[in-house]
């Protein structure tokens, strides 16, 4: 290992760390311009964790300690997520033969002590959150899973920086299509697993439309300082994983990380003009959105195929 | 192989001098859990060895006649399946011997106690049998002992009916792989004779396919698994960790023993990878609306089962068309997923048995915030739960992760068209896992966390050491096992080449499972200082009541119960698959009480068995003229059997001899 | 002591006939008693060398077979005061009929056999069979639960004649029969005819019918 790599390496890792919240900040600024307002400072994400951190907690005297171990495995998973996908240029942070079912599943890992943590306050509306994250992640993942091998196949690759690395060049002249309807998966994917609208309404306080919202009712303070912080980092890899299959260059490293920044604010615009333009869907249509996400990507997976 | 031999001898001897313990005191069930426990010891060496690589031997034990000897010894697939087999007989023996301890004065416990050891027992004698017909006996053996285990709540209807299902099935079962052995057996019954003369063409199909059908019944393959939820739920918990932990494995060596006596005459491969996948999904969907949490544990049980065999599967189908890269992958991850799983099962049986005794339910309904009244028991819950749900660290992930790796690798490397359908497989499996999470949160959500639902469960108390450290045990292998794994490769080579007769490549399945290790060292340092750092963020804490979004008078019955939980996915469940529920729409302004019915019987009973077996009933029905209670006609009926048989051995005879 | 087989067995095959044909119960009882008798001859007869022990177990059999269960039979006749007659289901002339013809049966029976040429023209085969059926027959058409147990003796005869043929690869086949007629004696009739004659109404087996669903 060279000095320029464990320079890249540190690089990776502070932006991993620091970058995250600014996307939340440029959705809720795009979201406020669409509106015609001015909106929040772009950095506002940062001084609401420092403003959350400092404040003391209160906890119910039903939860557990699950209650304190769901943010806790929460933002870990998130940070090894965010290790295993390749950002900026080149590799990621870690790299290893079947490191895409590592990251579906330490995501899985979160969502279940989220849930736990949820179902641990003994309230309805946790209970009812949890409830539906559940049965939403069950039509996401398919549609994640399916998109990341189409993938695999055009790359003969195992690794996520297998599939979105020099390869990927050479996928977009031969299969385009399939990485088009892929990307448009994952798209929706990253709505549901980060509890966009359409699938959820982040700002909402109404039980009728909450999904990750009535999750965290009852985490207040540091606790939800972590859970946002969490948060932003999931997105931030949902949101890296979409800009690296769209935007297939290779070299020069500073053009790379230049489109591959403006491409996650880009990113970030783009749920902000969709939040802004469609309203949340009705409960029962979720489903189906959820379903034309994998039927995308199966459909990408069948025309690589043949 | 003495080791071996010793064992079912030490287990026998402990359960008849369980027998002759008395009656009320502590001594049967000691002396019970001593044989095991010295049984596990005796025949762990010679397993071991086998899998180390030691050459099969053989013995003959004198038997009285008809049989002559019986033919029994290890091989590397028997000494694959010894190993878990002795070790969790042990511990559920132990944790039996307390489970049952508080019924000591109205029971006699030598019973249990005594069939138990002679299950263990039997089991052992299937692994080591070397003949089709010690084979068969000793699997008679096994179902009689654990239908009397599985009865032995006898006095609830339900359990009654539990073991009769129980009975019927696996006879059924016993009668395919008998005929099986049959069609096999043609030049000699025992397996070296058998293997001496392979099958070829149609009888080898037929015969596969009958013990497909026979050790599926016992394996809990879609759709002949139907008496699993029922036996399950029914016996004991130690004896429902035994079953489920062991006793379906044994269906799943008798198919991989077939495998190797009719070897490529059948397309292994694509079959097995087939019911894997429709197992699997049907076994979580079904555990997902259960109430009886030992049903949902059944039903997990049957979405493993249909892991192993996908992974099995895969393993098989690269064998035959010559990946040996993924062969190695998929068989190991299969082979693994059996070790893990009865370390995993094992483990929530018996943490359902320490809840059911402590908080007196098994209804999830009843159940809630066991977490602070039972801490130790839900911990380890929560642990098993994790590892089940094939979530990292633990092993449960591990044995998939290799899974994944080879239908993965297969669906790159492959053709378009078995390519694009070991990629959906992936997909499956995917979905199989979050349906898994999505099962296992609500089990963990209901059962221990939030406010207990019934007076139960508010006065529930934690389990004593004896139920506890047999749990501990098992939570202990299963956060050990990823990190033994890419060691305990080399011990699954004799096996694979038994299953392939090819060479086994181990590292490549060693090197996949490194990069595991690494993560789950981080995963676990890392959530572990992150819980201590978050424990000093919130340091400064008042307590309160649950805010939920300002609710003023929550009462736990409030609370998301089960069915609502389960909701959600159930009603996109396929109809066939979902409960039946009867009930009334409130029409009114104001609400006025309503009935709701909900029938979670098996779809497949509801919709396919129980038709057919009442169709099946009323045909036979018009032969009760038979059976008219007299002692007399019963006496002429077996004396004009015997006169019958005479006369047409004596014509046979006479024609031939002149 | 080969000459004094045949008879004994002759003897053996007509009190077989006359068990069926047969109307009182005393005398029924009578002729498996003299059966036992026969039996008990036959199997010292049965032995190449005449020891001690030979005669023992004999002496033993016949004091069952012919004193003790007979009187064991008596004594339940009185105490549950049965009528004395027996009570066919077919009527006599009929079962001496079956019975002739079982005989029959089993002659042809034995002839088709593969046996060894020192059993060839033997009689035990015959007669063993013979008086199986006879048992079988007894216990298939009569009424009464006392008939069923004169029955069955007669067809443990039957299976303890088979014992004979077998004496030399079997040496203790002997001693084993008689040890399970004592068991017969101790088990059936203490406990069934006890609660026979307590419990039922009436000792008519036809009545037993809770078998039928």
């Amino acid at each position: 290992m060279t000095i320029t790599d464990v320079a890249e390496a540190i690089g990776k890792v502070i932006v991993i760390l620091a970058f995250p919240p600014f996307l939340l900040g440029v959705i809720a600024r795009t979201k406020a311009r669409v509106a015609g307002r001015d909106g929040p400072p772009l950095l506002q994400p940062y001084y609401d964790l420092v403003k959350l951190v400092a404040k003391d907690s209160v906890l119910s005297r039903t939860t557990t300690w699950v209650f304190l171990a769901g943010p806790a495995v929460a933002l870990v998973a998130a940070l090894v997520a965010a290790a295993l996908v390749p950002i900026g240029s080149g590799r990621a942070l870690w790299a290893f033969d079947g490191d895409f079912i590592a990251l579906a599943y330490v995501l899985g890992l979160a969502r279940y002590f989220t849930m736990a943590a949820a179902l641990d306050t003994g309230s309805s509306f946790e209970g009812m959150g949890a409830a539906r994250e559940a049965t939403f992640a069950c039509l996401a993942e398919p549609a994640f899973i399916l998109g990341l091998l189409v993938l695999a196949r055009a790359t003969g690759s195992l690794s996520l920086s297998g599939f979105l690395g020099p390869a990927i060049v050479h996928v977009w002249s031969v299969g385009a299509a399939s990485l088009v309807l892929v990307a448009a998966g994952l798209l929706l994917v990253l709505l549901a697993e980060n509890s966009r609208i359409p699938v959820d309404d982040p700002n909402t306080h109404l039980e009728l439309t909450m999904i990750h919202e009535v999750m965290i009712l009852d985490h207040g303070g540091p606790l939800l300082g972590v859970i946002l912080y969490g948060s932003s980092i999931k997105l931030f890899v949902f949101a890296s994983l979409l800009v690296r299959i769209v935007i297939p260059l290779d070299h020069p490293a500073w053009l790379v990380w230049a489109t591959f920044l403006a491409g996650l604010v880009a990113v970030a615009v783009v749920i902000g003009v969709i939040e802004s333009a469609m309203a949340r869907l009705r409960m029962p249509y979720v489903p189906a959105l959820l379903l034309s996400g994998c039927l995308f990507c199966a459909l990408a997976l069948v025309l690589l195929v043949r | 192989m003495i080791g071996c031999w010793g064992a079912v001898v030490v287990l026998t001897a402990s359960a008849l001098a369980a027998l002759a313990a008395g009656r009320h005191g502590r001594a049967p069930s000691v002396i019970a859990a001593a044989g095991a426990v010295i049984a596990a010891g005796l025949a762990l060496p010679s397993a071991i060895g086998s899998l180390a690589g030691a050459a099969p031997v053989e013995l003959a034990v004198a038997w009285a006649p008809p049989i002559d000897e019986l033919r029994i010894g290890i091989d590397p697939l028997s000494a694959f399946f010894i190993v878990p087999l002795v070790l969790l007989g042990a511990i559920c023996g132990i944790y039996g011997a307390v489970y049952l301890d508080d019924q000591r004065t109205r029971r006699w416990l030598a019973v249990p106690a005594c069939f138990y050891n002679l299950l263990v027992a039997a089991m052992l004698l299937v692994l080591i049998s070397r003949d089709a017909i010690g084979f068969i006996v000793a699997w008679e053996v096994m179902t009689l002992t654990s239908y009397f285990l599985v009865a032995f709540d006898h006095t609830q209807p339900e359990v009654r009916r539990a073991g009769w299902v129980y009975l019927i099935a696996s006879h059924l079962g016993v009668a395919c792989v008998l005929s099986s052995f049959l069609l096999l057996g043609d030049g000699g019954f025992g397996f070296a004779d058998i293997y001496a003369h392979p099958l070829g063409g149609a009888s080898a199909v037929v015969a596969a396919v009958l013990a497909l059908v026979g050790f599926g019944v016992k394996a809990g393959i879609v759709p002949l698994h139907v008496w699993l939820p029922e036996a399950h739920a029914a016996a004991p918990s130690h004896v429902s960790a035994l079953m489920s932990g062991v006793m379906i494995k044994l269906g799943i060596y008798g198919i991989l023993r077939t495998i190797t006596f009719v070897g490529p005459a059948v397309p292994w491969g694509p079959i097995l990878l087939g019911l894997g996948v429709v197992g699997a999904l049907v076994g979580i969907s079904l555990a997902l609306y259960q109430r009886d949490i030992k049903r949902a544990l059944a039903y997990s049980s049957v979405e493993n089962i249909g892991i192993v065999l996908i992974g099995l599967g895969v393993g098989l189908w690269a064998a035959a068309n010559g990946y040996p890269a993924i062969a190695a992958l998929g068989l190991c991850g299969g082979l693994f997923h059996i070790w893990n799983h009865v370390i995993m099962k094992g483990l929530m049986f018996l943490g359902a048995g320490s809840l059911l005794h402590g908080a007196g339910t098994r209804d999830l309904d009843q159940m809630g915030g066991l977490v602070k009244r039972m801490p130790r028991t839900s911990a380890l819950v929560i642990l098993g739960t994790v590892a089940i749900s094939a979530l990292p660290p633990l092993n449960g992930f591990a044995s998939e992760w290799l899974i994944y790796l080879g239908l993965t690798r297969g669906g790159i490397d492959a053709g378009p068209g078995s390519g694009l359908l070991l990629l959906f497989a992936v997909a499956a499996m995917a979905t199989v896992g979050v349906l898994a999470v999505m099962c296992f949160v609500r089990i963990v959500g209901m059962a221990l966390l939030g406010r207990a639902r019934s007076d139960a469960a508010a006065q529930a108390h934690e389990s004593g050491k004896g139920l506890v450290g047999p749990m501990a045990v098992l939570a202990v292998a299963a956060i050990a096992m990823p990190f033994l794994l890419p060691v305990l490769v080399g011990a699954l080579a004799p096996v694979i080449e038994q299953l392939t007769g090819a060479r086994f490549e181990a590292g490549i399945a060693s090197d996949a499972l490194g990069p595991l290790a690494i993560l789950g060292i981080v995963l676990w340092v890392a959530i572990i200082v992150a819980f201590v750092a978050i424990r000093r963020l919130v340091r400064r804490r008042q307590v309160a009541d649950t805010w939920g979004c300002g609710y003023l008078a929550p009462t736990p019955r409030m609370q998301y119960s089960g069915a609502s939980f389960a909701e959600g996915i159930h009603r996109l469940l396929p109809r066939l698959l979902r409960a039946r529920i009867v009930a009334q729409p409130s029409t009114e302004l104001f609400p006025s009480p309503k009935d709701m019915q909900a029938d979670r019987q098996d779809p497949f009973t509801r919709a396919a068995y129980e038709p057919l077996l009442d169709r099946g009933a009323r045909r036979f029905g018009q032969l009760r003229w038979v059976q008219q209670g007299l002692l007399h006609l019963y006496i002429l009926y077996v004396v004009l059997a015997v006169v019958v048989v005479i006369a047409i051995v004596s014509i046979r005879d006479y024609w031939v001899l002149p | 002591m080969a000459a004094l087989f045949d008879p004994l067995l002759v003897t053996v095959l007509l009190l077989n006939l006359f068990a069926l044909g047969a109307s009182r119960l005393r005398a029924v009882i009578g002729a498996t008693a003299l059966q036992g008798v026969c039996l008990g001859i036959l199997a010292i007869s049965a032995h190449a060398e005449i020891t001690f022990e030979v005669v023992a177990v004999a002496l033993v059999a016949i004091a069952v077979k012919a004193v003790i269960i007979p009187r064991l039979l008596y004594k339940a006749m009185r105490d549950a005061a049965i009528v004395r007659d027996v009570e066919p289901l077919i009527g006599l002339i009929p079962s001496l009929v079956i019975g002739a013809l079982g005989t029959a049966f089993s002659v042809i029976f034995a002839q088709t056999l593969p046996l060894s040429p020192a059993q060839q023209g033997s009689l035990i085969l015959p007669s063993s069979f013979a008086t199986v059926l006879t048992g079988c027959v007894v216990l298939t058409t009569r009424r009464k639960a006392i008939t069923q147990v004169v029955g069955y003796l007669i067809l443990e005869n039957g299976i303890f004649i088979m014992g004979l043929a077998l004496l030399d690869a079997l040496p203790f086949l002997v001693e084993v029969g008689v040890l399970l007629d004592l068991f017969v004696a101790i088990f059936v009739m203490g406990i069934i005819i006890n609660h026979v004659s307590r419990d039922f109404e009436s000792t008519d087996a036809a009545e037993l019918t809770s078998l039928k669903e």
